[in-house]
């Protein structure tokens, strides 16, 4: 019993104790916030870029692109673990609004938007026609008109709440889009003066992926105008990419593996009519957009390592507190022993001590942790008004509100940490404490 | 007398300490007998290692040399186990400075003993018992309205009185004193000497180390200890 009333004792009395609870509350509240908004940012991140490439993707780098995609999205729309198939062209143009002298370079990409919509969630990144994709290239001021869509940083600015504000309509934009159409082997297709291939298109809506990169260079375009635009219709039509999204029940790791082995079999079946197909790769969307998700990653884990070092400064400090509080309680240990106490129940009461401080630091810290993420945005917004004071700025970064998801197995790890680092930090300590001979802290001199 | 009827025997207790280079003997061959039911006191100078000894007699330290032997069994064959066992139920321990823990009361002071000897279940069970018992001791030395008063809020002399009634608890088979009116003024320590004769009275087997003769009086023998061995024995 005395192993429960004495550490608990021990915490309230010893003033010392309270430097070591308030310095494992502000590792966990550090460590909690931090952590829960950067893996909140992280897991966002990955959905976005998820929701952009569709579960699996078979495409090629080459801007020439590959041929017979049509035939191998036949087959794989036979597939009973595959929901949905959408072809794309990718390349690269120069836009500029008609009447205006100033070109910027984009990335196009030419895509059915029904099919695209079902094998990515480009539907519901539109603006305008989310609920009608299907009207996605009609501009609602002349359905007639060949339209185009514009990633959003393109086409809006942010406030400095990072909020766009939208017209009630697209208002009617004329944007001409330069190519340079390629033939299979990569030349030019137009020698001489008109190397490029220039046409006009109409803003009918906007995209907001969420992914800064292709929300501010990206503009889509109907797929057969993108392919004219980049020389893939002739002689035989050429796709950039297929986006693959599979049934709910097929795991991803696994509809990637089948989706490559039907590819290795129609690359084998096509291989002398079918060019360029050898530089076609079959990738999952992880590894697809791996160069992008991967920079996110190393912070995280960078981030995770700097909090490994908090977590060595804690059990220093709980080192140091615990030795400071051992050297004053040296009597009671002696006293402890003398009525019969082994040297393992004072080892076990002082890890008592340090379990308390670790459960009573973690939860104040936690409990603060929590209401902090529940306030955060909140409190960014006070600080913004009062002192201009932002964690991003939302007119340079597409982040709108602070990610504040709580996340329950992150809480549990890293109140389980701050114990262990606790327990660590007096373990030392204790078993001095439990070693101590009971006549040197008994002595007259010692007191 | 047969040897049986010696509680608590010490043959050739030595005990050295190294200071620097010198080794300095504190105990030079110690041997002593404490019958079942004696009030024995060690008188000796400060320093002449009254305090080791005793020490030495309740286990709490080892000697160098010699053996001791407590209802027969040898202490110095005896495991950490049975030390701890020792300490908790067969002997006793009153300090000059009382020895309480600031953190508990006068009542978990005196209840410490019993609750060292058993686990949290166990004690679940005995809580009751104990408490009954802790109660009692407490009203024996007249602190029976101090029990829920923390050290610091008593006097020397209630202090010293809590600390006899914690060596009291487990009912040890001998109570170790040490210096035990040092602290306090001649009534006050008269009182605590009134209290060990009371419980001799009562069969309780003392050992008690003085620097005073006249404390020395009120026991029943009186050894003294010069040079590291005793070297007077007194019966009154």
């Amino acid at each position: 019993m005395y192993k429960i009333i004495l550490p608990f004792r021990y915490l309230f009395r010893k003033r010392i104790s309270y430097l070591a609870l308030v310095a494992v509350a502000l590792c966990v509240f550090i460590v909690f916030v931090v952590m829960t908004v950067m893996t909140e940012l992280v897991n966002d991140f990955k959905q976005k870029n998820h929701s952009f490439v569709g579960d699996c993707i078979v495409g090629t780098e080459s801007l020439v692109g590959f041929a017979y995609y049509e035939d191998f999205m036949k087959i794989l729309e036979q597939a009973d673990f595959i929901e949905a198939v959408s072809a794309a062209v990718k390349s690269y143009a120069l836009i500029n609004a008609k009447g205006s002298q100033r070109s910027i370079g984009v990335e196009i990409m030419g895509i059915d938007p029904v099919r695209h919509s079902l094998a990515t969630s480009f539907g519901e990144t539109l603006h305008y026609n989310k609920n009608d994709v299907s009207r996605t290239f009609k501009p609602s001021y002349d359905p007639n008109l060949t339209g185009c869509v514009v990633g959003i940083d393109l086409w809006l600015g942010r406030n400095a709440k990072g909020q766009y504000t939208y017209a009630v309509s697209p208002e009617k934009q004329a944007l001409n889009i330069s190519c340079f159409p390629l033939t299979p082997k990569g030349a030019l297709a137009k020698a001489g003066a008109g190397e490029t291939d220039t046409r006009t298109f109409y803003y009918s809506d906007i995209s907001h992926s969420g992914l800064a990169r292709v929300d501010s260079s990206f503009v889509y375009l109907p797929l057969e105008q993108a392919q004219s635009l980049c020389g893939m219709d002739r002689p035989a039509k050429r796709a950039s990419a297929i986006h693959i999204r599979f049934r709910p029940n097929t795991k991803p790791e696994a509809g990637c593996e089948k989706v490559t082995l039907l590819w290795q079999q129609f690359v084998r079946e096509n291989k002398e009519s079918a060019e360029l197909l050898d530089a076609v790769k079959v990738q999952s969307w992880k590894d697809y957009r791996r160069p992008f998700i991967a920079a996110m990653e190393k912070e995280q884990t960078m981030l995770t390592a700097m909090f490994v070092f908090v977590g060595v400064t804690t059990v220093f400090i709980v080192f140091v507190v615990f030795y400071m509080i051992i050297s004053h309680k040296s009597k009671d240990i002696g006293i402890l022993k003398s009525v019969g106490i082994p040297n393992r129940n004072i080892l076990t009461l002082f890890l008592c001590f340090a379990s308390w401080i670790g459960v009573l630091g973690s939860a104040i810290g936690a409990a603060a942790g929590w209401r902090f993420l529940v306030h955060i945005n909140q409190i960014e917004d006070w600080l913004f008004e009062h002192f201009g004071f932002q964690l991003w700025d939302r007119t340079i970064y597409a982040i709108g509100d602070i990610p504040n998801q709580i996340e329950f197995k992150l809480l549990a790890v890293i109140i389980l940490s701050a114990i262990a680092a606790c327990l660590i930090g007096a373990l030392v300590p204790s078993w001095r404490a439990a070693r101590l001979k009971p006549v040197e802290t008994l002595q007259v001199s010692q007191l | 007398m047969s040897k049986q009827e010696y509680i608590l025997e010490a043959e050739g207790i030595c005990k050295y300490y190294r200071m620097g280079a010198a080794e300095v003997r504190v105990l030079k061959g110690v041997d002593l007998a404490v019958k079942k039911g004696e009030f024995l006191a060690i008188v000796g100078a400060s320093g002449s290692g009254k305090s080791t000894l005793l020490h030495i007699l309740g286990a709490l330290d080892g000697a160098d040399k010699g053996t001791v032997r407590f209802e027969g069994r040898n202490l110095s064959e005896a495991g950490e186990r049975e030390l701890n066992r020792f300490r908790n139920k067969m002997v006793g321990f009153v300090f000059q400075f009382y020895h309480l823990l600031d953190e508990l009361n006068v009542l978990e002071n005196v209840l410490l003993p019993a609750m060292a000897g058993t686990g949290i279940v166990g004690w679940l069970g005995k809580r009751r018992a104990a408490k009954k018992r802790a109660k009692e001791l407490l009203s024996e030395v007249g602190l029976n309205k101090r029990a829920n008063h923390k050290p610091y809020q008593l006097s020397g002399g209630e202090r010293q009185r809590t600390a006899i009634a914690r060596a009291l608890m487990n009912e040890p088979k001998i109570l170790l004193v040490d210096e035990p009116t040092g602290n306090l003024d001649s009534e006050t320590g008269n009182g605590i000497l009134r209290i060990f004769e009371k419980l001799n009275s009562a069969g309780e087997t003392i050992v008690m180390v003085t620097h005073d003769d006249t404390i020395a009086q009120r026991a029943g023998r009186i050894m003294t200890l010069a040079d590291g061995k005793i070297e007077h024995r007194h019966t009154r």
